[in-house]
């Protein structure tokens, strides 16, 4: 019975906004609820969220919102880091609790109070940081969520693993560790467990920001495919291309609240640069003429970075590696072998290649967390590599991690301390190995102002901090006191527009500043918008060299795709 | 532009972040203290009431009792002597527990120093003065608990070893080498039972004036306040912290995890040492073979309920040290075995298990187990599962 009496979309849209909060209802909890009531499932949207409100410590993270999302469309949330994004996603799927508002599922008011109860209702969502058992393998933490019987059937979640990987179009080996696994695999498993028990809807926290192009492609893919079998899909992303790509429907966020929509007839009736327009006024407000030359928004990448590089060939040498090999790690990282480079004053140097080629030991070798089984590092022409992180960390030697809460923060210390994590025991901030709180809180208010770091306070917990403002966190505390060879291990990755554009003139003016940086990313129009030389990473060593230049996108990618076959044969 | 779009507002008027105020702050941080800590003890003392009842006991005349013989008059002194030992094993658990490190080896640790410096005692104060002997003593028994911390700290740091295993197997080895310590080289040859010989009484630890305290008391509460200070005031502290809560980003941040590892569990191992010293020294003068009064079984739930927070401990400690005095009597006088207070205590533990469960559905303060425990306790089927 199509069209019922109640809920036809349009009027229902209406109804939405104008809602009150405190509307009491009669909660239907367990089994359907009377036949009146019940509506054909076609006819509801897939889930409704209406005047969603929560507050935490100093901050109102969501503030009445309301949204729709319909069977079988892709649904983007955007917003800049600290909007609220994540937020409202872990409401809906059960990891926080509202303090206000009401969530329908099928047309169905419900209450989600736990995780499985979201999964029980056909929500499985993919958060933006891996939530997956580091020592356990795919198939523990896909048995994990398992609540059925006394005994894992672990063949019939082998099966159901092959099953859901072959919809998805992935290639997973059910036995690996998980913390073995590069990022891009272990958000492929990260999907499979969010569909395992035959979700519904599937939410996406920022699912591309650590893929390769082809592995946005894929997942791309993925989602026209679930698309066709009527899954809906709310993806967030701060990639304004790929939401355009995806998406059906777009609800911008902004400071908590929902600040404008833009339905499937405008993103299919008028052109993309007016949508971005749109979308980034939308995000930003008044700021959004910062925002207006970030690379994602040109075109014309390529060969922009020539002044830079003609400085090169006189200036100094800053980092030098000769033959440098280190062991692999695990299943995951391949080590090095015989990489040499050099980094010269002034120059930012990027590194490209797939996930899991070596980047990881790349940057640790330098950073001194990882020792050499070969080779030899210089900086300013001096021997390093006996020197422990704290050491070089002094002598101007930085590296922004691309595990941010992983390795990158200390989630239950407050902000202030963990701004200070690699300099612990060094004057001014301890004495005689005490801490001195005054200094440490002093200049922790001066980097997160100079840093624009959005946290209620320096004593808020690092872990309760927006996934861009974390990065933010850890820029701080890299990028202060005197740096001066800066690794970047993909540092603009799940940060917003603005942020990303801050980022990149922070990059731009430490190798202006007589600095120098090596980029390491995924992201090539990253490196294309950044540097001058990109050397291609593939299976631990170094494969060629490419300037920047007039189709260096593709030559990157040619011997990227070339090293692959090679080491294929 | 198409009119299918639903602004709302543009521009969302901008609000500032209010600061959190500070008496916000400790209002709530009191409350969790309270739920958290206070609420399983109070619980534990509830169900032991109904347990009394059951039993036939008048539970009011339990606690008074309890009260009696723990505090009133001059048996709070035997209190405080009762909690000293405890006290130093709690503050040292504190230290390892900190940095997710389980030293569970403190039976051995204790044993061992408790043994070589019954047998050394008798020589040593009868040919160095007393201050000298007892200093040197100390340092005996916190040296000995050190060392046999020695073995799981290093398979740790090198080869990432299982402590648990470790620490309980020279636990193991610990109390076996003590037993064999005092039947062979430290028996004392005029009596017949084995047991190493007897300390003089004014030979062993002074006691504070007009008191029964011994200052091994004193040496307990420094070495709390001591070590509270280091754990949130210096460069080391914070690395054991951040050791504890996220060993990864430990390394990424150079500190030097292996070292830490081995620094922590000797420090532990000589707080566990000079337990042995002070409960000697102080208050037996001698021990028998086959002692073992295992407090660092009992002291560790109170170290939890303290989380891991060395000053806490104290009151913690003083608790269950009254309780256990006070306990001799009441339990004496209603005819019940000691166990019975074994029994409140795995009480509080047992409650707090519950409310840990129930606080992390609801939200109640932050929980006192580390990360990797939390995990633990959440999937404990899984881990059955694996280690099968
Ligand atoms: N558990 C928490 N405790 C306290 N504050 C929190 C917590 N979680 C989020 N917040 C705060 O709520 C706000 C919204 O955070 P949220 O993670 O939803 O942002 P987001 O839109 O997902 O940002 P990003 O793009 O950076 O991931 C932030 O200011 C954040 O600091
Ligand atoms: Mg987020």
């Amino acid at each position: 019975m199509r069209g019922g009496r109640f809920g036809r979309p349009p009027r229902r849209d209406e109804r939405l906004r104008t809602e009150s909060l405190n509307r009491k209802a009669a909660i239907p909890t367990g089994s359907q609820s009377g036949r009146e009531s019940e509506r054909d499932p076609a006819d509801a949207p897939a889930v409704e969220l209406v005047g969603i409100t929560k507050q935490f410590p100093g901050v109102l993270a969501n503030d009445d919102i309301s949204l729709t999302v319909r069977h079988g469309e892709v649904h983007c949330l955007l917003g800049e880091n600290g909007a609220g994004k994540s937020t409202l996603i872990s409401i809906l799927s059960g990891m926080v609790r509202p303090d206000a508002g009401e969530i329908r599922v099928g047309g169905r008011m419900v209450q989600i109070d736990s995780p499985r109860a979201a999964l029980e209702l056909g929500v499985g969502t993919v958060y933006q940081h891996s939530t997956l058992v580091r020592a356990l393998t795919v198939l523990e933490n896909l048995l994990l969520g398992e609540t059925r019987g006394l005994r894992l059937d672990v063949e019939a979640a082998r099966a159901r693993l092959a099953e859901v990987a072959a919809t998805l179009g992935v290639e997973i080996d059910a036995d690996a560790p998980a913390g073995e696994l590069a990022l891009g695999r272990q958000q492929q498993v990260e999907i499979v467990k969010a569909l395992w028990r035959g979700s519904r809807v599937l939410i996406l926290d920022e699912p591309t920001s650590m893929l390769t192009p082809q592995g946005v492609a894929e997942l791309q893919k993925v989602l026209r495919r679930l698309k066709e079998t009527g899954i809906s899909v709310i993806f967030i992303t701060h990639k304004l291309h790929e939401a355009l790509a995806v998406a059906d429907r777009i609800t911008i966020l902004r400071a908590g609240r929902v600040v404008g929509a833009i339905e499937t007839a405008e993103l299919e009736g008028s052109s993309a640069e007016e949508v971005q327009g749109r979308i980034v006024r939308l995000m930003f407000g008044e700021d959004a003429r910062a925002v207006a030359d970030v690379a994602e928004l040109r075109t014309d990448l390529e060969g922009e970075q020539a002044p830079l590089d003609e400085q090169r060939s006189e200036a100094a040498t800053l980092l030098a590696l000769s033959r440098v090999s280190a062991r692999p790690v695990g299943g995951f990282d391949p080590g090095l072998e015989e990489v040499s480079l050099e980094l010269a004053e002034g120059e930012i140097l990027g590194i490209a290649g797939m996930d899991g080629n070596g980047q990881r030991s790349l940057a640790e070798v330098i950073a001194g967390e990882r020792a050499l089984s070969a080779g030899e590092i210089r900086l300013y022409g001096v021997p390093v590599e006996r020197l422990d992180v704290s050491a070089r960390q002094k002598l101007g030697l930085r590296y922004v991690t691309d595990d941010r809460l992983g390795e990158g923060i200390v989630s239950s210390l407050p902000v202030s301390l963990n701004l200070f994590l690699k300099r612990i025991g060094q004057r001014p901030f301890w004495r005689h190995g005490r801490i001195e709180h005054r200094s440490v809180e002093r200049e922790a208010q001066s980097l997160v102002k100079a840093f624009d770091v959005r946290t209620p306070s320096i004593s808020t917990r690092a872990g309760a901090l927006s996934g861009g403002n974390v990065q933010k966190v850890v820029l701080a505390r890299e990028l202060s006191f005197e740096p001066k060879v800066v690794v970047f291990n993909k540092p603009t990755y799940g940060l917003d527009l603005r942020t990303t554009s801050t980022v990149r003139d922070m990059i731009r003016g430490l190798a202006r500043g007589g600095g120098a940086a090596l980029v390491i990313s995924t992201d090539l129009d990253e490196l294309l918008d950044l540097c001058g030389r990109i050397l291609v990473l593939s299976g631990g060593r170094l494969v060629g060299e490419v300037e920047n230049g007039p189709n260096a996108g593709e030559r990157v990618g040619e011997l990227m795709v070339g090293a692959g076959d090679v080491a294929a044969a | 532009m198409t009119g299918a779009t639903t602004d709302t507002a543009l521009s969302p008027e901008t609000r500032p972040l209010e600061p959190i105020a500070p008496s916000h702050r400790f209002v709530s941080d009191a409350l969790d203290v309270v739920v958290r800590s206070i609420v399983p003890v109070l619980l534990a003392l509830g169900a032991g009431a109904i347990l009394l009842l059951a039993l036939g006991r008048d539970p009011i005349t339990f606690y008074s009792n309890v009260w009696k013989g723990g505090i009133q008059l001059t048996a709070w002194q035997d209190s405080a002597i009762r909690a000293a030992p405890l006290l130093l094993i709690a503050v040292g658990l504190v230290v390892v527990f900190r940095a997710n490190i389980w030293n569970l080896g403190y039976n051995g640790q204790f044993l061992l120093g408790a043994a070589l410096i019954s047998g050394l005692g008798p020589h040593l104060v009868a040919s160095e003065p007393r201050w000298l002997a007892l200093l040197l003593l100390f340092l005996v028994a916190g040296g000995a608990g050190a060392a046999w911390t020695l073995v799981p700290a290093l398979l740790k740091a090198r080869y990432e070893t299982n402590e648990i295993i470790t620490t309980l197997m020279m636990s193991f080895i610990g109390v076996g080498v003590a037993n064999i310590l005092i039947k062979g080289p430290f028996q004392d040859p005029s009596v017949n039972i084995p047991q190493t010989r007897v300390l003089p009484l004014n030979k062993m630890l002074p006691s504070i004036p007009g008191t029964r305290i011994h200052i091994g008391v004193l040496v307990a509460l420094a070495a709390a306040l001591l070590v509270h200070f280091v754990l949130t005031r210096t460069s080391f502290g914070l690395r054991l912290q951040i050791l504890g809560a996220n060993p990864r980003a430990a390394r990424h941040v150079g500190v030097k995890v292996p070292r830490l590892i081995v620094m922590s569990f000797l420090v532990s191992g000589l707080l566990v040492g000079l337990a042995a010293a002070a409960d000697i020294l102080g208050t037996w003068g001698y021990v028998r073979a086959n002692w073992n009064p295992a407090y660092g079984d009992t002291v560790i739930p109170f170290v939890f309920l303290a989380r891991l927070n060395a000053l806490a401990v104290i009151p913690f400690v003083v608790f269950y040290a009254v309780l256990s005095t006070g306990g001799d009597l009441a339990t004496q006088q209603a005819s019940l075995s000691t166990d019975f207070l074994l029994v409140l205590v795995a009480l509080i533990l047992l409650f707090m298990t519950v409310i840990e469960y129930l606080g992390r559905r609801r939200a109640l303060g932050a929980s006192y187990l580390t990360p990797g425990l939390q995990q633990a306790l959440r999937s404990p089927r899984l881990r059955r599962r694996t280690s099968a």
